[in-house]
């Protein structure tokens, strides 16, 4: 059987990219965010999982005006790097997991989850550029990926408490495959950040704060906090959180186990617009 | 029954709402058409020829020529769409969100290095945060403005 062993949360910046692929890192602007990110790289060579179900939006790269799916599951075996219009980032091509993203399409959709299934699809910078927080800047993944879109360009995105819910939908459906995979969950975007209009650059870090302390310890009460309550106080590109809910759904204490063990806790301002959050929790 | 958009309220804000997708929907495809390296070429060869190849309206096309973020989301304009106008003219995502302030690239750096922008004033319309309509342009361009 198939088995979450952990979530990681991380913001996926596209300026933390170009900083990786630009060998910046070591600068002083940069060097607080990446040190915040070295337990993290560790972590994720002692825990390697068999397959990292990755839960990202996309940005109006292989989704234009024409389709906007809510809830998109990459069921491909390969995924390209997309030129975002700055060229590809330099990174490995993505190796998807069909056979798992086909059983969890399958499952979470008899769940009265209405996903989109997507067999083409170039990922941007919300997937790679957290795979290379978390994996450094590795010849090839270190394991197969399932792309997760969620769309929170186009309003209404999804709610908290829908995010919530099939984050718990995915984890029935992961443990009702029969191979026994590790899958690791992550959720990406955020923190606080607005990158228009006249309230560019809002950053709220008390709020930002908040949100990690509630997603640990009382996510069902963080998934009742509505989108205007993410956009008034986190900015109107903050809404992109909700996906963090997805991924917390999906942990065993949700499901009536034991509460995770926080393994990693990182917050720091900023990376070019935006508040950096990260997180590892593990299933106990 | 009218639908419920709470977000209305907020200074310097537009969400990106089905209303504003469906009026901008041809500016945000003339956006997306740069994500080919030859669409960028022949855009920057004649912007207006290739403007005048989308429905997109006069006032849209003046927005982009004019490159006024501002202008170009009222008009249905998305940021990440909006972005790739910016890829184009070689501009990151800190100099084009920037832009939008009235702030010159180097204050509205410093800003977000001391933290960023507060929420405090910034809630709501009729506050007095730096964001509220009654204290735009920001920075040097504000306090200027008068003179």
């Amino acid at each position: 059987m198939a088995k979450i062993s952990a979530s990681v949360y991380t913001s996926h910046v596209p300026a933390i990219g170009a900083a990786i692929d630009l060998k910046k890192t070591g600068e002083a602007y940069w060097q607080p965010l990446f040190a915040g990110y070295e337990y993290s790289k560790q972590w994720m060579k002692d825990n390697t999982p068999d397959v990292i179900f990755l839960v990202f939006n996309d940005h109006a790269t292989a989704f234009s005006l024409d389709i906007i799916p809510t809830f998109a599951i990459g069921t491909a075996a390969e995924f390209t790097p997309a030129d975002e219009g700055w060229g590809p980032r330099p990174v490995p091509k993505v190796i998807g997991h069909p056979e798992l993203a086909s059983h969890i399409a399958q499952s979470v959709i008899q769940d009265d989850f209405d996903l989109t299934i997507v067999n083409r699809m170039d990922v941007d910078h919300g997937l790679t550029v957290p795979l290379s927080l978390m994996c450094g800047e590795p010849q090839a993944w270190p394991c197969p990926v399932i792309p997760f879109a969620v769309n929170v360009v186009q309003y209404p995105v999804p709610s908290g408490r829908r995010c919530f819910q099939l984050g718990q939908a995915i984890r029935r459906a992961v443990e009702s495959f029969d191979q026994d995979l590790k899958v690791q969950i992550w959720g990406t975007g955020g923190m606080s950040h607005q990158l228009q209009g006249a309230r560019a650059g809002l950053i709220n870090r008390e709020w930002d704060n908040a949100f990690l302390d509630r997603l640990i310890a009382d996510p069902a009460g963080q998934a009742e906090v509505s989108h205007i309550d993410y956009v008034r106080e986190a900015g109107s590109e903050g809404i992109e959180l909700v996906m963090w809910l997805i991924a917390r759904g999906a942990m065993s204490d949700i499901a009536g186990g034991p509460a995770p063990t926080l393994k990693h806790r990182f917050y720091h301002v900023p990376a070019s617009n935006t508040a950096v959050g990260h997180l590892i929790l593990e299933n106990n | 029954m009218a639908l419920n958009k709470p977000y209305q309220d907020i200074p310097g804000t537009i969400i990106f709402d089905a209303e504003q997708s469906r009026k901008g929907y041809w500016l945000n495809q003339f956006c997306m058409s740069l994500m080919k390296a030859e669409n960028r070429a022949r855009f920057k060869a004649d912007e207006r020829a290739y403007l005048d190849e989308w429905a997109m309206t006069e006032e849209q096309k003046q927005a982009v020529l004019a490159r006024d973020l501002n202008w170009c989301m009222r008009t249905g304009g998305n940021i990440y769409f909006l972005a790739k106008i910016g890829a184009t003219d070689g501009l990151s995502f800190q100099q084009m969100a920037g832009s939008m302030t009235g702030m010159t690239e180097a204050e509205y750096r410093d800003m977000m290095i001391k933290g960023g922008r507060s929420p405090e004033g910034n809630r709501y319309l009729g506050e007095d945060g730096d964001a509220q309509p009654q204290h735009q342009p920001q920075g040097a361009a504000g306090k200027n403005k008068d003179r």
